[in-house]
């Protein structure tokens, strides 16, 4: 992996590279610039680990401070976003596991289900299904739906389906191997597919179809 | 082709990585097996769906509270 993306590398510099040396010059305006760049990201990627708002906070800060301090360690024959949202990683686990003591959290765990990998719903969809919800209504969905997929399903498709990460640097970022993403990603997609047709499966005569979505908590 | 082997190549058919031939037989595949249109379909739209509904969006005053925290730990050398 890291020779596949130190050769890649070389063709281009990254326009990460260059603010990386300007922070390690003591150009602190230059951090502030990648923090803009990803905080994002990397709190959306805390949240769909710790499920939790506040931790996801947590995590975000302690992330950004803990690549800051530990700059010099950076090698960069990887790319710094790959390099953060391993940081990021880690301090996720480390946050689930102290609220779950004794229960093992783990991103590569290999969870070798059945479901996923076979089919059930073939329904076709109605077009453009999500515009039978209002815009809450469906993040509701959204939100619900990924929710119950292992840790390292949601990580995965965040990494390569919503931020349009390859599937080496995404391997590189969390420390999996190629195949180990590839067959996440696949499982993920069908599971988030399979459980989406609840809501938007077409329904002959019904603009409102699928079943009612609960109201947020207060 | 079997839905087997489709469904297999699933992830390459949806980011376009197949082969010049095998994309000829997974679209034979499709036009002949509704199910695996329909599976190919909504996986696709599950993406694009994900993708243009961005969940768990950091509020602005959210993020600008974090991202100051930041900064000013990292200006005191964290």
């Amino acid at each position: 992996m890291t020779t596949i993306q130190s050769i890649a590398g070389q063709d281009e510099q990254h326009p990460d590279v260059a603010l990386v040396q300007r922070v390690r010059e003591g150009d602190v305006s230059a951090y502030d610039t990648l923090v803009r760049k990803y905080e994002r990201q990397i709190f959306r990627i805390a949240q769909h680990i710790t499920q939790n708002r506040e931790d996801a906070e947590d995590v975000m800060q302690d992330a950004f401070l803990k690549a800051y301090e530990k700059l010099e360690q950076f090698q960069g024959n990887s790319k710094f976003y790959t390099w953060l949202v391993r940081i990021a990683v880690n301090e996720s686990l480390m946050r689930l596991r102290k609220r779950r003591t004794g229960k093992m959290v783990s991103i590569d765990e290999d969870l070798e289900t059945e479901e996923g990998t076979v089919p059930r719903d073939l329904a076709d969809w109605a077009p453009d299904p999500e515009q039978n919800y209002t815009q809450s209504e469906l993040g509701q969905i959204l939100e619900k739906t990924i929710k119950g997929l292992p840790p390292g399903f949601k990580v995965v498709f965040e990494l390569r389906d919503v931020q349009g990460l390859s599937t080496e640097d995404t391997a590189e970022a969390l420390g999996l191997s190629i195949p180990a993403v590839k067959s996440r990603l696949l499982r993920a997609r069908l599971q988030l597919r399979e459980r989406l047709s609840r809501y938007f499966r077409n329904k002959p005569g019904s603009r409102q179809a699928g079943p009612k979505v609960a109201r947020a908590e207060p | 082709m079997t839905c087997t082997e489709f469904i297999a190549l699933l992830d390459d058919i949806i980011d376009d990585s197949v082969a010049a031939e095998t994309r000829a037989e997974v679209e034979k595949h499709m036009h002949k097996c509704g199910h695996c249109e329909v599976v190919f379909n909504t996986t696709r739209k599950t993406i694009e769906i994900y993708r243009s509904h961005q969940i768990y969006d950091l509020p602005n005053d959210l993020r600008e509270r974090l991202h100051a925290a930041i900064m000013a730990r990292c200006k005191k050398g964290c």
